[in-house]
């Protein structure tokens, strides 16, 4: 018998978890100092840091502002300790560059860019670990990061994956799942509203199933919100408290 | 509710890699139990029962049973007995029973499924108290062990916590694991204790599989050479020193098999007992090749092991003969041995036993139906019950210092003889599902009375005013396909072809669809039909029959006088058949002058149609095969063959044939052209120019050249070799071609290069099955699909798969094989039947010249039987020489050539009361002591049955 059963007939998939659950999440802001917000998030083994500095005066070529809303400027990189082989280089390559474009269009739509006009706002993005949802994980980090720098945003960005596996969606799925030859949808939300910001889709899927994943990763995204919002209230109490001290 | 784990894994891909995966431990996975009422149970509820039946002996308290791995893996046949419930399966058994056995996990899976078997699948590698981490240096076979064990001690203690009195009986037939079991304070036996100790255990004990020696004969004096183990083999291959493939024994003789070597798509020969190493047809095993000089050719001997004297025959000496016989070195062929068992493919047998000559003894020889299976040796103590039965055996094992392999008994089927039983066997032996249609299926069903409704209309046309007709053989009932043909206002020719609309009663992926791609095929014997689709619609619903609405899926062309299509339509309709004709009337319906009618105009003109269509299709190269096919005509009461005819071909016949041929080219040209990357099509390969050797051989004896560069040189050649006075001759060569033919496949459209899509004998780039969907599944995807096209239908996720519908096509081709086997065994058994009263002289001619044989066709009867000769100077009787260069057996003066007209007798030869063989003895010519003397009269022989006596020989 080849191959791997990705859901078992008692609804396990093969790291143990049900169709409709997150791996872990493990996630802190505030990790830097020198950045103007910064965060470390862990979902499963996929392991990603993110800064943001800004707002601030355009860097290099003034050409490049805009004179009606921020200049977004999103950088992806993966460690080349972060997969299995090593990687040849951190930047650069076809990927990375369009995983980079993925994040400023996300994060185009969610951050309140009129308010800064003619500045621009960084955001770095590092994979320390890579087992699968590489983007989301970034979105969901660079998203802690703007709320650590004080950035306003329309919402928390949320992004989750999923996929289609025996007729059954299932939620977030690992890098075993997304190399199996199936369908993957990758979506980013503002859960609040329900907006989707970014969705991207990988392999093929029948039209009639595309509602059943799409609220599988919808949901995902909702339970992804629960989570970092409890982190930020903790943080939000932890410096308060530790201000308050001082 | 999570908790995390990571372990790490080292897996080989080209360089080692470090893995590493999360693995999630939960405590929220239920024990099943109906006693518990801390867990939180599943939506179906607990599975394992509070009140438990299978007491046994060995344990007094009422138990759950865990079994290990090899318990599971040999001796499914006692967990799927009924008495055997209330089981725990861990999924660290499951997991290895999946790595090592598809079968065996098919099967386990089905009983997991079956609601009264009580079996439950505990998620032990999950759950945080279960789960045991490989310990540094730990085998992981070890590790398994002790998370079976890690497992039953939870159960344990988790019933103890509950108050309840239930235990947990560990099985496996492992000593170490019994031994550290019960040092943890577990319950443990072997599956043989346990079964041994319950209180009903009447069959069961025959069910129980014998790994190992246990059933070695002393008389066996063999030692089988030693099989590689796995990794040594795997390296070998890798290196070019072993070759892996797959073994089929041959039908006619024992001691010859062939093995398909997969990565350089050829045939090894393999020869003789030893070299064979108990390798059993479907095998997958490793060869080594032999070297030249060794090699040997299939020896054209026909040897079947039936006699029991051939039991105590030395292995070796029957080996050792093999090699006295020098091949000459232009007939050898590529040679080698078998040197290990990659992958054993062993499935359940039917069979009768061979009640061993001591009356006392519970060890028997039980003889496969399958020519191709050695005898089995079975243990069983209700011999004498089994002597008169068809039973069914699986093997266990064949160790090195036996015979034969041994195996166990698992059920019986019913008398021997008994109809009934014979059909159960044929189609159990050629895995026809022919159990009754479940609830589940037919609840999707339509209701009764079924109307049409203005919803259906919606998508139809609505063809009821054009006069449509059926043409089928005698007793159809099951029609698939009507006609019409009529004159359009500018000249042309408007012709349509309706097929049943089966797709629209048939949804995607219900459990009717579901079974329906299962069962692939309707499979006809020649006394029963084992319907594909239930008989609401094969028979009713769908049926295109005469004088009722019917849904039918439509193609209409348009044709100019000379068959050129002008256009072509495709369109969901309704009709309403105005006759329902067989072959027979339709002709008369044509060649009646004073008929005028619609449908009399409608048949001429589809008539004058497909004769420019067939003569169009020849000129490109198209074969014409003949292939003898039967008929039996069966007495009404007792549904015993009275009388034999070979199917007799009209013009009408092919009348049909030709619009079908062109609605399935039509739709494939369709079909292909919308979904290029999934369309279910059919190819018919050109067969390699070594298949044509032994036609080539035949027909230049009698001086004919046969050109087979292409299909439509071979067609000609075949066409232009006619002998003026031998009307025979050129059916023979047909027939011959036929036999050098490859198999026609399904296959999905986005697998192959489009340069492979040729179907050879149609002589078409593109083809498919379009015109059966009562009876064949291909046709119903092949309408989804085309429906699809035409707006008429929605497409669905598999449909558009082109790895599931590759796999859903293999699934099919495997059970049309098994459909066409089926249906020859079917017309055997009938054959025998009818000649179990009858002694018959009859016309036959000479298809193939073996070593020890001729093989004979007999036309009348449609029917090939082989007539053995003696070549052993040690024997007594006439001596036949054999000529390997011209081909011919040759007697007292006398020889006999392939294409010989002789009279042979038929008859049934008794010696074997339960292997009834048709005999066939010479009449003409006359060889002075091997010919008979003709039948006096062809009426009944003495209808005495076999008598008892008899069987005490065997
Ligand atoms: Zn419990």
């Amino acid at each position: 018998m080849a191959g791997i059963e990705l859901l078992s007939d008692q609804g396990f998939r093969v790291d143990g978890r049900k169709a409709n659950e997150l791996r872990r999440i493990q996630c802190r802001l505030g990790v830097f100092t020198q950045a103007d917000g910064s965060a470390y998030i862990e979902q499963g083994n996929t392991k990603i840091l993110a800064a943001v500095y800004g707002p601030h005066e355009i860097r290099g070529s003034r050409s490049k502002a805009l004179h009606d809303k921020v200049l977004v400027n999103c950088q992806y990189s993966m460690a080349t300790f972060s997969t299995g082989e090593r990687k040849r280089r951190p930047r650069g390559d076809r990927k990375s560059k369009e995983m980079t474009m993925h994040l400023q269009q996300t994060f185009d739509a969610a951050i309140l860019t009129s308010l800064y006009p003619r500045s621009q706002i960084d955001i770095f993005v590092e994979v320390l670990q890579s087992d699968g949802g590489n983007y989301c994980a970034s979105v969901n980090a660079a998203t802690l990061a703007l709320i650590d720098a004080g950035i306003p945003l329309k919402d928390y960005v949320c992004a989750c994956s999923a996929s289609f596996v025996n007729d059954k969606p299932i939620m977030d799925i690992s890098y075993l799942e997304e190399s199996s030859g199936g369908a993957e949808l990758i979506v980013a939300t503002l859960p609040k509203s329900e907006q989707i910001v970014f969705l991207e889709m990988n392999s093929r899927l029948h039209e009639d199933n595309l509602s059943h994943v799409l609220d599988m990763a919808v949901k995902g995204c909702k339970d992804i919100h629960d989570v970092l919002d409890q982190a930020v209230r903790e943080h939000v109490g932890e410096v308060a408290a530790i201000s308050g001290l001082e | 509710m999570l908790t995390n784990k990571v372990f790490l894994k080292k897996t080989k891909k080209g360089s080692i890699l470090k893995i590493v995966r999360e693995h999630y431990l939960r405590d929220d996975i239920s024990c099943g139990s109906s006693v518990c009422e801390l867990c939180q149970h599943d939506d179906k509820g607990p599975v394992l029962e509070e009140k438990l039946t299978n007491l046994s002996q060995k344990v007094d308290q009422s138990h759950y049973i865990i079994p290990d791995t090899n318990v599971v893996l040999h001796q499914i046949d006692v967990l799927e007995d009924l008495s055997i419930q209330n089981v725990i399966i861990l999924q660290t058994v499951i997991e290895e029973v999946r790595h090592r056995s598809a079968p065996a996990y098919k099967r386990l899976k089905d009983i997991l499924t079956n609601p009264t078997k009580h079996f439950y699948n505990f998620a032990n590698e999950f759950n945080k108290e279960t789960y045991v981490e490989r310990e540094p240096g730990e085998k992981s076979n070890d590790r398994n062990d002790r998370a079976i064990r890690e497992a039953a001690y939870w159960y344990q203690q988790h019933l103890k916590k509950l108050e309840s009195e239930i235990d947990i009986v560990l099985l496996t037939n492992d000593a170490d694991n019994r031994t550290k079991a019960k040092e943890k304070g577990l319950t443990s036996f072997t599956i043989h204790e346990y079964v041994k100790g319950l209180k009903d255990n009447g069959t069961l004990l025959d069910k129980l599989a014998h790994v190992g020696t246990g059933l070695v004969h002393e008389k066996d004096k063999v030692q089988f050479p030693e099989h590689l183990p796995l990794n040594e083999i795997l390296r070998g291959i890798k290196s070019g020193k072993y070759l892996q493939g797959s073994f089929i024994a041959s039908r006619e003789n024992y001691l010859e098999a062939n093995v398909s070597v997969k990565s350089e798509d050829r045939w090894i020969f393999i020869q003789g007992h030893m070299n064979l190493n108990r390798a059993v047809n479907d095998d997958t095993v490793a060869i080594e090749m032999l070297p030249e000089e060794e090699w040997s050719c299939p020896s054209s001997l026909m040897l079947e092991e039936t006699e029991e004297k051939t039991d105590d025959a030395d292995i070796e000496a029957e080996d050792a003969k093999l090699k006295q016989n020098k091949v000459p070195k232009d007939l050898r062929q590529p040679t080698g041995r078998v040197v290990g068992i990659i992958k054993r493919n062993w499935r359940q047998y039917c069979g009768i036993l061979q009640q061993s000559a001591i009356k006392e003894a519970t060890r028997h020889l039980f003889l496969p139906a399958e020519k191709r299976i050695p005898k089995i040796r079975i243990e069983t103590r209700q011999a004498k019950d089994l002597s008169t039965q068809r039973i069914v055996v699986a093997i266990d094992s064949w160790p090195r210092n036996s015979r034969y392999p041994h195996g166990h008994f698992v059920r019986k089927l019913g008398n021997v003889g008994d109809k009934d039983t014979e059909n159960e066997v044929l189609l159990l032996e050629h895995d026809v599902p022919h159990s009754n249609f479940s609830e589940a299926v037919l609840n999707f069903l339509p209701k009764m009375p079924w109307t049409i409704t203005d919803e259906d209309m919606k998508h139809r046309t609505d063809l009821r005013h054009i006069t449509v007709c059926s043409v089928d053989p005698p007793g159809c009932t099951d029609i698939d396909d009507a006609l019409h043909c009529r004159p359009l206002a500018n000249g042309n020719l408007e012709v349509g072809v309706h097929i049943a609309d089966v797709s629209h009663f048939i949804r995607p992926g219900n459990a009717l669809d579901k079974e329906a791609s299962n069962r692939g095929t309707t499979v006809y014997l020649v006394d029963k039909r084992i319907d594909m689709v239930p008989e609401l619609l094969s028979s009713n619903l769908c049926s295109l029959r005469c004088d009722v609405d019917r849904f039918a899926f439509t193609v209409i062309w348009e044709m100019t006088h000379e068959a050129e299509i002008v256009n072509t339509k495709f369109m969901k309709s309704v009709i309403e058949s105005r006759a329902s004709l067989t072959y027979g009337e339709a002709q008369m319906i044509i060649d009646d002058p004073t008929r005028n009618d619609d449908i009399a105009t409608s048949l001429r003109g589809l008539n004058k149609l497909a004769k420019i269509l067939k003569q169009k299709r020849i000129d490109k190269g198209a074969l014409t095969l003949a292939s003898p096919e039967i008929r039996f005509n069966i007495d009404s009461e007792t549904h015993d063959p009275i009388d034999v005819q070979a199917k007799q071909l009209l013009d009408t016949n092919s009348m049909v044939e030709e619009f079908m041929l062109l609605a399935n080219i039509s739709t494939a040209q369709k079909i292909h052209e919308e979904f290029p990357n999934c369309a279910v099509l059919r190819r018919h390969p050109s067969p390699p120019p070594s298949n044509f050797d032994p036609l080539i051989k035949a027909a230049l004896s009698k001086g004919f050249t046969m050109n087979v560069s292409t299909g439509k040189d071979l067609a000609d050649s075949l066409n232009s070799a006619v002998i003026e006075n031998d009307k025979y001759f050129n059916t023979m060569l047909r027939i011959m071609t036929t036999r050098c033919m490859m198999q026609a496949v399904y296959f999905c459209s986005g697998m192959i290069p489009e340069a492979e899509y040729l179907h050879y004998g149609l002589a078409s780039e593109i083809y498919t099955h379009f015109t059966s969907p009562i009876r064949r599944y291909s046709d119903i995807l092949v309408h989804r699909l085309l429906a699809v096209c035409i707006g008429a239908d929605a497409s669905y996720p598999e449909l558009l798969d082109k790895h599931k519908t590759q796999l859903v096509c293999n699934n099919l081709n495997y059970r049309h094989k098994m459909a066409q086997y089926a249906g020859r065994s079917s017309v055997n058994l009938h054959t025998h039947l009818f000649f179990k009263k009858r002694v018959v002289d009859e016309d036959g001619y000479i298809l193939f010249v073996r070593k020890n044989a001729v093989q004979v066709l007999i036309p009348k009867y449609g029917l090939e039987a082989t007539l053995y000769l003696n070549t052993d100077q040690r024997k007594k009787g006439p001596l036949f020489v054999f000529n390997e260069e011209e081909n011919t057996q040759t007697c007292g003066g006398i020889s006999l050539h392939v294409f010989d007209r002789v009279i042979i007798q038929i008859s049934i030869d008794r010696s074997n009361v339960q292997h009834l063989k048709l005999q066939i003895k010479l009449v003409q010519p006359q060889i002075p002591e091997f010919s008979v003397a003709p039948t006096e009269d062809d009426k009944s022989t003495d209808d005495e049955p076999p008598t008892k006596k008899q069987k005490l020989d065997i």
